[in-house]
C-alpha cells in the first residue's frame, strides 16, 4: 500500500510500504477514506520530537471503513465506518477507567524508553514517536488499529467525512483545553495560536459560555477565521504588545483563563526570547521554544487557570515559575483524552450545534501529502487545515483550494 | 454585544524583533572587536595562543566593521550574514587552537560561546532575509467560516455542559454571581 513516511527532518515521502495485518485478536484493519495533517505532525517534520525512525508511517488523524476484524473483537464488524482517536487505549487499566485515556498504562509498547524520557510512559499514539509506541500511522491507505474494540467511534452515514474526521483529535483537543479551564459566565479567556487547535478552542469557549474570548496570532487569515467563530478580539502579536493589550482589555487584571494552542515551536522572530531559544536549540542547550508559556504565566490573572494543549517535548529555559507559584495559578495539560469527549461531541455535530468542516482549507490526494506538509508548515496559500484522500479523489470543500490527482 | 476588533496588518513579517536583535548583535560585535583590538595580549594568554596577537587584532577590526555596518545600515541582512561568515572563521581558528593550546578548557568555553552566538546570528540573518522576501503576503478571507449554523453570538453558552468535578477551577468570581450558590465552598 501507499503511505506517507518520515525520512528525516523536513523529509516526508509518499512510499510503497507493506500492507498491515491483524497481529492480535482485538485488532482491526481500517481502509482510510480521509486523513489530515496536524500541528503535532509539524513537530515531527521539523525534527523536534525525539524517537523517530526513518521509514515510520506518520499521521494520527484518520477515519475510514473497517475491512478486517480480529477474532476477539466483539465491537466492530467489517463495513463499519469509524473515526479512530489518535490515542490508543485499553479501556481496562486504572487510568482508562478514570477517563484519562491518553495516559493509558498498557498500550505503549515502548514504555521503558518513555519512562526514561518522562519519568513515566504514556499511552500509545498512532504515527508518532517510538516514545509513544511507534505505531504505524493513518496517513496511509490502510491502518492496523490495536485495541480496536475500545477507542474507534462509529459514525452515522448521514454525516460526511469532513464533518466527523476531527472527532479523532483536534475538536476534542480544543474542547478539553477549554473544559479544563472550567469556564464561568464571567470569564475572559485568552487563546494563543489560531491554528486548527486554536480555532476549536475559540468555538468551544463560545459554546461553553465565556464572557469574552481573545485570540492571539500573527496570520490575518487565521485571526479572521477566529473572529468568525465568535472570538471578540484578535491580537496580532507582530503589531501589538500582547501583555499590555491583555491588561488593557481586562482593566489590568489579566485574563481569567489562558490557553496555549501553539506549543514548542513559537514563531522564532515573534520575540527576542524566541530567537534566543532558537539559538539554544541549535547548540542543544534547550529543546523547546516556550515563549507562549512565559507570556501566559505573566498574563494570567492570579488564581486563574493555564491550559496547555500545545505540545512540548523536553527541556525549557527561563520559565517564570515565580509568577506561577506566587499567583497561585493552576496548570492543566496533556494529550487529549479523546474518548472522554468524542461521543458527546458527535451528538453536538448531529444536532447541528457545530460543523467542524469549517476549518478545512485544502483537500488533496494523499500522494500530494509531501507538498502539503511544506504548504502547511510555511502557512502558504492561506492553509489552515489539510485533508488528504488516499483514493486520490479530492473533493472541493468551502472556499478553500482543492487539488486533484487521479 | 462586544465589538469585533481586528487590527489591519501593516506588513507581514517580524521586522521588529529581528531588527532589535540585529542592533544588539551589532553592539556586541563592536564591544568584542574593541577587546580584541585593544587587549590582544590578555586574550592570547587566556587561550594560550601567544604569538597570534596580530591575528586577534585583525579579527577585532573585522568585528568592529560588521558591527558598524549593522548599526548604520537599513538593509541589515547582508551584514548579518557577514557576521555569520566571521563566526565560522572564529570557530575554525579556535578549533585549530584546541590542538596546541595548554588551556583547552578556556578554548572549549570560547568555542561554546561562539557556537551559541553563531546560532543566534544565523537565526537573525534568516529572519532578516525572510522579511525582505515576504513583504507582500496574499491571504484569503475566511470571515464566512464560523462553523455554526446560527450567528456566533447566539451560540454563546449553547453547550449546556457541566464541568466534570476534577476540572473545576480554583478561581471563583467575587464581583459577579457564582454559577451555583455556595460555589466558593464547593467540595465535590
Ligand atoms: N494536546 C493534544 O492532544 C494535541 C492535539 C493536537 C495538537 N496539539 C498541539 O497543539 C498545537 C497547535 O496545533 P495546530 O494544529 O493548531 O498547529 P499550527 O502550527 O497550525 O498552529 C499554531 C499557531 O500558533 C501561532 N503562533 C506561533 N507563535 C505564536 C506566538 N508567540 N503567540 C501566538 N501564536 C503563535 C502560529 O502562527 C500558528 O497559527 C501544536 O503544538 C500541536 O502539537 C496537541
Ligand atoms: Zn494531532
Ligand atoms: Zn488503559
Amino acid at each position: 500500500m501507499k503511505a506517507l513516511c518520515w525520512e528525516g527532518k523536513g523529509d516526508i515521502q509518499y512510499e510503497e510500504v507493506p500492507d498491515p495485518r491483524i497481529e492480535h485478536e482485538r485488532d482491526a484493519i481500517v481502509k482510510v477514506t480521509s486523513c489530515a495533517i496536524c500541528g503535532s505532525d509539524l513537530h515531527l517534520y521539523d525534527g523536534f520530537v525525539p524517537g523517530m525512525k526513518k521509514g515510520d508511517v506518520i499521521g494520527h488523524e484518520f477515519m475510514g471503513e473497517v475491512v478486517e476484524v480480529g477474532r476477539g473483537n466483539k465491537k466492530l464488524k467489517v463495513g463499519d465506518r469509524v473515526v479512530v482517536p489518535f490515542t490508543i487505549c485499553c479501556g481496562e487499566c486504572e487510568q482508562c477507567r478514570r477517563g484519562y485515556f491518553s495516559v493509558c498504562e498498557t498500550t505503549n509498547r515502548n514504555k521503558e524508553l518513555a519512562d526514561k524520557m518522562f519519568g513515566h510512559g504514556t499511552a500509545g499514539l498512532f504515527g508518532y514517536t517510538h516514545l509513544t509506541g511507534g505505531y504505524a500511522g493513518g496517513q496511509a491507505e490502510y491502518v492496523r488499529v490495536p485495541y480496536a474494540d475500545v477507542a474507534p467511534v462509529q459514525v452515522p452515514g448521514t454525516l460526511t467525512d469532513e464533518q466527523v474526521l476531527f472527532l479523532g483529535d483536534i475538536f476534542p483537543t480544543g474542547w478539553q483545553a477549554v473544559v479544563q479551564c472550567d469556564i464561568q459566565p464571567t470569564d475572559v479567556v485568552a487563546i494563543w495560536g489560531a491554528g486548527p487547535v486554536g480555532q476549536f478552542c475559540v468555538r468551544s469557549a463560545v459554546l461553553l459560555g465565556a464572557r469574552k474570548v481573545i485570540v492571539i496570532d500573527r496570520l490575518p487569515e487565521r485571526l479572521t477565521m477566529a473572529l468568525a467563530g465568535g472570538a471578540d478580539v484578535a491580537i496580532n502579536f507582530e503589531d501589538e504588545k500582547v501583555l499590555a493589550r491583555l491588561n488593557d482589555l481586562t482593566n489590568g487584571k489579566g485574563p481569567d483563563k489562558c490557553i496555549d494552542a501553539v506549543g514548542l515551536e513559537a514563531h522564532v522572530t515573534g520575540s527576542i526570547d524566541s530567537m534566543m531559544d532558537r539559538a539554544k536549540q541549535a547548540v542543544m542547550l534547550e529543546t523547546d521554544r516556550p515563549h507562549v508559556l512565559r507570556e501566559m504565566f505573566m498574563a494570567c490573572r492570579p488564581a486563574g487557570v493555564v491550559s496547555v494543549p500545545g505540545v512540548y517535548g523536553g527541556l525549557l529555559d527561563k520559565i517564570p515559575f515565580g509568577a506561577v507559584m506566587n499567583k497561585g495559578l493552576t496548570i492543566r495539560t496533556g494529550q487529549t483524552h479523546v474518548n472522554r469527549w468524542a461521543d458527546d461531541l458527535l451528538r453536538r455535530i448531529e444536532e447541528g450545534q457545530i460543523d467542524p468542516s469549517f476549518v478545512i482549507t485544502h483537500t488533496v490526494a494523499l500522494a500530494d501529502g509531501p507538498e502539503m506538509y511544506e504548504t502547511f508548515r510555511h502557512k502558504r496559500d492561506g492553509c489552515i487545515k489539510v485533508v488528504m484522500k488516499p483514493d486520490g479523489h479530492a473533493h472541493h470543500t468551502g472556499n478553500g483550494h482543492a487539488k486533484v490527482r487521479p | 454585544m462586544m465589538t469585533k476588533a481586528i487590527e489591519p496588518v501593516r506588513h507581514a513579517g517580524s521586522r521588529g524583533t529581528a531588527e532589535i536583535m540585529a542592533q544588539g548583535l551589532g553592539l556586541f560585535s563592536i564591544a568584542l572587536g574593541a577587546a580584541e583590538l585593544l587587549a590582544p595580549r590578555k586574550l592570547a594568554r587566556a587561550l594560550d595562543i601567544e604569538g597570534q596577537e596580530r591575528l586577534l587584532q585583525a579579527y577585532g577590526l573585522r568585528e568592529i566593521g560588521t558591527g558598524i555596518g549593522l548599526l548604520m545600515n537599513d538593509r541589515r541582512a547582508p551584514w548579518m550574514w557577514a557576521r555569520v561568515a566571521g563566526d565560522v572563521l572564529d570557530l575554525a581558528t579556535l578549533g585549530a587552537a584546541m590542538g596546541s593550546s595548554r588551556r583547552r578548557e578556556a578554548v572549549a568555553l570560547a568555542i561554546g560561546s561562539v557556537a551559541m552566538v553563531t546560532a543566534l546570528d544565523i537565526a537573525c540573518a534568516r529572519a532578516l532575509s525572510q522579511d525582505s522576501q515576504h513583504e507582500e503576503r496574499w491571504y484569503p478571507d475566511y470571515s464566512d467560516r464560523s462553523g455554526f449554523m446560527r450567528p456566533a453570538e447566539e451560540m454563546r453558552g449553547a453547550a449546556e455542559f457541566e464541568t466534570p468535578p476534577e476540572y473545576r477551577a480554583s478561581l471563583k468570581t467575587s464581583e459577579e454571581l457564582p454559577r451555583t450558590p455556595n460555589a466558593a465552598n464547593r467540595t465535590d
